[in-house]
């Protein structure tokens, strides 16, 4: 775990050096002040309502963020030949992804953190509760947890970022189209596909202050599925 | 210390090495010398446990590269061929990272990367960031990671590809420096390199082992006879003349003429075969036919013959001897005089 924590310092370390990480943090911050301006404050709604606005446009910005971070993690380590300096040092696979994993999510807490005057304006100026505002942003990382999980997995299999990058929204997107899927289907396999869309059900529950533990459960287990998926493909590539 | 048995290793249904069996004892330093594309790089990534065999077995100091990876990787300090290298880093900060990975301890870290820096004379950029230093320092940083945390086996992948021929003879100096505590393999296709660095010299050929010994001992056992260069300057006797005086000596076989091996105004060059030593016969023939001697010595293109025949393919090796050399027909004893003898 601490060889874990080593490669994610080293990782968060590079993306505060470099214009990526900035761009990022700016980009969401942007469209997220934009986005809460033209949905949550031109228009008469409830306090409630305006914050899960807010969540909604957030958690988009949070997968496109997502995506963007991790798509470097593995296939430009590849690519400039430094994973050799992790293959051949005394550390399991699983310890490099989940270092890699630790540090993309760390940037994604960090750039969601800086969005949180914006709820705070409606906490202080309507009605909202805290409660609600916390299980928001539970809702808002544990959705970067499992995006950077996938696009982690989708850079073990690249060998480069642009690459990385597209394999990962090919993953990212049929999963976030099962609900309309599931719109197309009957019962039962309707609520089935609808349970395992990556954002539609399992997201709204958060974004309108709900806490369910079967919403929890499910992106813990998409992270830790794809987690699981990026460490055998770096075992794997050993023995090719 | 390394005993590597029956190595294997596929890229799909392409074989890129093996069977590989193999034994390098500790301190020795070892060169594992190949043509582009002959498994060097391959051998060296399975040594370091970035791959894993196909088949065979691999121990550093008894342990199995495939059952313990972890405990031989902490025996082992691997340079690529392309240094490891992280640009946005600062040296010092970048070897405290390569140290904590190996699990040293932060005291040990500081001890050590003073002890690295003054072997490979990296003291002076250890706070410049990585991205600005130049190819013959990243090198250097890149063979200090490697020995930062005192492995018993260090691994350099063509260490002195890229450098400049100051920084050739440093990194020779260096490589040399590593012998006795450390045990080095080393890879090159420069012969020249490997064989004024290393103990031992390890030939491999589609990803085979072709050769293993010394270069006298390659020398020795390949090549038939010797090779001397001779440099003359012509003078009354014209080139026919001269390769008759060549080629009259006892034990010569063959006489080649080669680009001339100075400058010089009428100055040529002959490579000679012969079946033994004949550099005092051919002295002593040329002196007598008053042929002006400007250098005789055994060839420094000997080794690499050896090396050509062992590693080239054999249409490349007759391309590359065809295009450097013009052969001499060895003359033919004028029976005339032979009947004007007594």
């Amino acid at each position: 775990m601490s060889r874990a924590l080593l490669i994610a310092r080293r990782e968060l370390y590079a993306y505060l050096r470099s214009p990526l990480g900035s761009v990022i943090i700016a980009g969401v911050l942007l469209f997220d002040g934009i986005y809460f301006y033209w949905q949550g404050l031109t228009e008469k709604l409830l306090s409630a309502q305006v914050l899960q606005q807010f969540f909604y446009g957030a958690s988009g910005a949070t997968m496109v963020a997502s995506i963007v971070l991790s798509m470097r993690l593995l296939a430009e380590e590849r690519q400039t030949g430094t994973l050799t300096l992790l293959n051949t040092a005394p550390i399991r696979d699983r310890d490099i992804v989940l270092g890699k994993f630790l540090s993309a999510f760390g940037m994604i807490a960090l750039t969601t953190v800086l969005t949180v005057y914006m709820p705070l304006l409606i906490f202080v100026n309507g009605k909202v509760s805290v409660g609600h505002i916390v299980v928001g942003y539970l809702g808002l990382l544990l959705l970067g947890a499992a995006t950077v999980s996938i696009g982690l997995f989708a850079s073990s299999l690249a060998k480069s970022q642009v690459v990385a990058a597209i394999v990962g929204v090919v993953i990212l997107v049929p999963m976030l189209l099962l609900w309309a899927l599931a719109r197309a289907t009957d019962p039962p396999l309707n609520t089935f596909l609808a349970a395992l869309a990556l954002h539609h059900e399992n997201q709204r529950a958060f974004m309108v202050g709900t806490l369910e533990l079967w919403h929890v459960v499910y992106y813990i287990a998409v992270s830790y599925f794809f987690l699981l998926a990026a460490t055998k493909s770096l075992e794997a590539r050993r023995w090719r | 210390m390394i005993e590597i048995h029956e190595l294997h290793k596929y890229y799909g249904d392409r074989r890129a090495i093996g069977p590989v069996t193999a034994r390098i004892e500790k301190g020795e330093i070892v060169g594992l010398l190949g043509l582009n594309g002959a498994g060097k790089t391959t051998t060296l990534r399975v040594l370091a446990c970035d791959l894993l065999p196909t088949s065979g077995t691999v121990r550093v100091d008894g342990v199995d590269v495939v059952e313990q990876p972890e405990k031989v990787k902490q025996r082992i300090g691997y340079l690529p061929d392309v240094p490891p290298l992280y640009g946005e880093m600062r040296v010092r900060e970048y070897l405290a990272f390569a140290g904590k990975l190996r699990g040293m301890s932060r005291a040990d870290i500081d001890r050590r990367i003073a002890e690295v820096a003054e072997l490979t004379e990296t003291g002076g950029v250890l706070d410049d960031l990585i991205a600005s230093l130049s190819h013959g320092y990243r090198q250097r940083v890149g063979i200090a990671q490697a020995i930062l945390h005192r492995p018993a086996l260090v691994v350099l992948d063509e260490p002195i590809s890229g450098l400049d021929p100051v920084q050739i003879v440093e990194m020779r100096d260096l490589v040399r420096s590593l012998g006795g505590e450390h045990t080095v393999v080393v890879s090159s296709h420069i012969l020249s390199e490997i064989s004024e660095t290393c103990d031992r010299i390890l030939v491999i050929r589609d990803g085979q082992i072709v050769a293993s010994g010394t270069e006298a001992e390659l020398s020795e056992r390949l090549l038939s006879g010797m090779r001397v260069d001779v440099s003359l300057r012509l003078g009354d006797l014209e080139r026919a003349g001269i390769e008759a005086v060549l080629g009259g000596v006892d034990g010569v076989q063959e006489v080649e003429e080669i680009d001339p091996l100075e400058p010089g105004k009428g100055v040529v060059s002959y490579s000679v075969q012969a079946s033994k030593d004949v550099r005092d016969a051919l002295c002593r023939a040329l002196v007598q036919a008053d042929v002006g001697i400007l250098q005789l010595a055994r060839s420094k293109h000997e080794l690499e013959s050896v090396f050509l025949q062992l590693s080239a393919p054999v249409e490349g090796l007759k391309r590359a001897k065809r295009k450097r050399r013009r052969r001499v027909p060895k003359p033919e004893p004028a029976p005339a005089q032979v009947e004007e003898q007594p």
